[in-house]
Formats: structure tokens, sequence, C-alpha cells
């Protein structure tokens, strides 16, 4: 069983000076300047958010999901983690989670990846790579499907077991959990709230997340 | 089967070629604890590239080995690992940064060590990638043959020293013509204080056709079907009958 670090932040969301809802299957794209802190609520419990994270003054430098991992010598994220681009840049901190344990080998779900993972008729079901590609394809210009590098899971179970095996196991996240990240640097974040729909992970049931934004203070 | 090419890459060494389908290409440890880090990209489309994720999801593995297939973003089977005697390499653990490679084994420079000094591989990778007209954004998580790095029920990754020996094998075989790109630099979790100097030999062969009671096609149902869109890939392409 995984380990769990439950950290509470003491951030009021009445001084967040954003506060959005997030339905499942959208997008969202932001620009988070140094020191200002996203929260993002899994509002239902065991919804995954695929994140991915962008130098925002160097788009062409991604997250790196192996780069973190490997800096801080575990393949979990939680309180304390900073997520790193590829370059090695810290691009953002997480400061508090209530959930305790987020995946960042899994990866997003995908048309393609869902043919091999469920069937082939899953072709046409709505996946978060389309809501990354779209997403970035309304951003810069200069974006292509080569920035889609590895994501981080946002409340996502996805154990490694000491013998290497990867299970998607029943999820840790329940309604209200949340997780905090603080900007190291201007980074450009992107979510997709995960449609998927053939996998137990979520209860066959993508939710709403909720998006909040602090300056710092 | 007479080897078409035969390479052997230094420690710290690195290469980059075009490979056919259908090929086989054996990596062989000179000595004990060799790390090759490895990338792997379609050779006519290289924004379809060897995906981490979901090629460990799909298999429900966190380690490559025999059976294995290294899927690309597109949902095909790039190459196979056809045959293995170490039982695991490591996808995990990414390659290793120029300050990384200073900290860990001292500060070397060109002008006073000449050729020994002590590559990264991020510089081995960003001059591989760009040589073939891309750049560090095609940087992605790279498999590293011939380590083994596990994970406690807490998370915590652990490199085992002295996972393979000399004269340890893998074979990859090429299901798609890609883009294959070397660097033989030491593995990030190394805990060894000094730089790894272990050669690997490359050979490449022509593969025996994939048979319907192939390995790597059987290992997984979603085996198949990754090989079954590379096959609608291939006579998209190529023409030809299945």
């Amino acid at each position: 069983m995984a380990v769990l670090h439950h950290v509470v932040s003491e951030r009021k969301a009445e001084a967040a000076f954003y506060n959005e809802i997030i339905p499942a299957g959208d997008g969202w794209t932001y620009t988070l300047e140094p020191g200002q802190v996203l929260r993002i609520v899994d509002l239902e419990g065991n919804q995954a958010a695929d994140t991915l994270f962008y130098d925002a003054d160097n788009p062409a430098d991604h997250y790196s999901a192996v780069n973190t991992i490997q800096r801080q010598g575990n393949v979990y994220l939680t309180t304390g983690s900073v997520l790193v681009s590829e370059s090695g840049k810290e691009l953002v901190k997480i400061v508090a989670d209530t959930c305790g344990n987020h995946d960042t080998i899994g990866g997003a779900c995908s048309a393609q990846s869902n043919t091999v993972r469920y069937s082939h008729d899953t072709l046409p079901m709505h996946n978060c790579r389309d809501t990354f590609m779209l997403q970035l394809s309304k951003n810069d210009p200069l974006f292509t499907k080569r920035d889609l590098a590895p994501n981080v899971n946002f409340f996502m179970n996805v154990p490694v077991t000491p013998d290497g095996g990867l299970t998607f196991a029943d999820g840790v996240s329940a309604p209200g959990y949340y997780v905090e990240m603080q900007a190291v640097r201007r980074t450009l974040v992107l979510i997709s709230n995960c449609p998927q729909l053939n996998n137990p992970c979520n209860a066959y049931n993508p939710t709403p997340i909720q998006l909040l934004v602090w300056d710092n203070y | 089967m007479t080897a078409i090419s035969t390479k052997l890459i230094p420690a710290g060494g690195k290469w980059s070629g075009r490979i056919s389908r259908g090929k086989s290409i054996t990596f062989t440890a000179m000595e004990d604890g060799a790390n090759i880090s490895l990338l792997l990209y379609n050779a006519h489309d290289t924004a379809e590239r060897y995906n981490m994720p979901d090629t460990l999801k799909a298999q429900y593995t966190a380690h490559l080995t025999k059976g294995n297939v290294l899927m690309s973003d597109n949902g095909r089977v790039l190459a196979s690992i056809a045959d293995d005697s170490l039982g695991w390499h490591d996808a995990i653990s990414g390659y290793t940064s120029r300050n990384m490679i200073d900290a860990r084994y001292g500060k070397t420079t060109y002008q006073e060590k000449r050729n020994d000094w002590y590559r990264s591989g991020e510089e081995n990778f960003a001059v591989e990638l760009f040589r073939n007209g891309l750049t560090t954004r095609d940087l992605v998580p790279v498999i590293n043959l011939f380590s083994k790095i596990y994970c406690t029920e807490d998370g915590a990754m652990h490199f085992v020293s002295g996972h393979s020996k000399k004269g340890d094998t893998v074979t990859l075989r090429t299901e798609m013509d890609v883009l294959l790109i070397l660097s033989n630099t030491p593995n990030p979790l190394d805990p060894s204080t000094s730089y790894p100097s272990v050669p690997v030999e490359v050979t490449i062969t022509d593969a025996a056709p994939v048979q319907e009671d192939d390995f790597c096609l059987n290992h997984r149902p979603e085996n198949r079907r990754a090989f079954e869109n590379t096959w609608d890939h291939t006579l998209l392409t190529e023409g030809g009958v299945r």
C-alpha cells in the first residue's frame, strides 16, 4: 500500500482570484506567474486530472516525468515534489495535497492507446490526447504534437510493485480532495480533465474538477 | 545469420541511424555493469515516437524484457524485445544531465582530457537529435538497457548494482522503419562514484518474419492489437497483402 502524505492548505477559496469548474472531457490552459498557487480539486472523487507543464518563457521545454521522479528518487508525486522540465528547470512545487499520492508514469489516454488497451472500436471515443492537442492548437502556433511529453495524473493511483509490475489500483482520492502547486517560474499549465469511460479507476464515471488560483501572499 | 552491421559503442559514445523494418538489433555488454540509453522514432515521421506510458500501461509493467513491445504514441509497435538474457531493463529513470555528470564524477573538459572526458546523456541526445533534424523538444523518457531499478512500496527507486554481466545480451526486432538514437552514458541512479566505462556492441541482422506463434505478438492481447495497428499502417504506406 502506498504511503500517503496528507498536507492541508491554509488558503481560503474566497481569496482566490480565479475559481472555475472544468467538466470532464474539457481542457484548460493557463500561465502561472512565479509565486502564484494553483489548486486542483477532485470534486466527486477518483477523477484524473491529466496535466502538463511548460516553461512559459521557452515553451519548447516541456515537463519531464522521468527527470522529476529521478531527481526525488521516488515515483510518486506529493507535497514537496518539485516538477522539473526536460532541461532540468524547476517549474512548480507541490505545496499542499490532501490526496497524498499522484501518478506520473501512466500518461494520458489517447484514441490509439485506447485501441491497444481496450478494443479497436474505442477509436472514436473522446480522450485526453485530443483535448491536449485541441488546447495546444489554440495556444502558441509553434506548438505541435512533439510537445506532448508524458504528463502528471493528479489523483490517479498507479502503484509500481517491487517486482516491476504496474497496476491501476482503486483510487486513493475522494470527493473534495485537492492538490496545490506553486509556480517557481512562469509556467504554462495544460490540463485535460480525463473523459475515460473504459477504465474502472474512475468507476466509469468521469466528473468535474475545480481550479483555483491565488496570488502569492 | 551474417551481421549486416556491427558497431562498438564505447563508454560515453553515441550513435544514431535509420533501421528498416524486419531487422534484429542485438546489444551485447562487453563488461559488467553496462547501461546504454535509447530513443526510438518512426523513421518517416519523427513526431511519432516511443511512448513510455503507453508502452508500460498497456503491458502492466514498469520494466522491460522479452515479450514486451515498444509502442509509439500512435498505438503501434516500433520494436519488439525478441530476446533477453537479463529479464529487466529500465524504463523510468531517464538519462544523465551534464550537471549530474559533473557533480558525481568530477568536472572534466575536452581541453584537459581529450576524448576521455565524461559525456552526458543530455548532450549526446541533443547532438544526435539535432543531426536528424530534431531538437530537445523531441526528448522523452529513454530506455536504459542493462539497468535495473525497482521501487519499494513507498515509491522509492532503487538501483541494483551488479545487475548486468559481461556478455549479457538483449535483442530488439524492428516492426517499423525506425530512427534509433543511442547514448552509452551512465544510468542517473547508478551510485558508483567512478564513471562507468563499459562498451556495448550492437549487431544488426535480418530478422525472421513474425509468425502467428510469435512470443511478443502473443505476450498480451494488447500487444496483438498494437501489432494489428502496425500492420494496417504498413499496408497503407507500403502496400502489400496482410
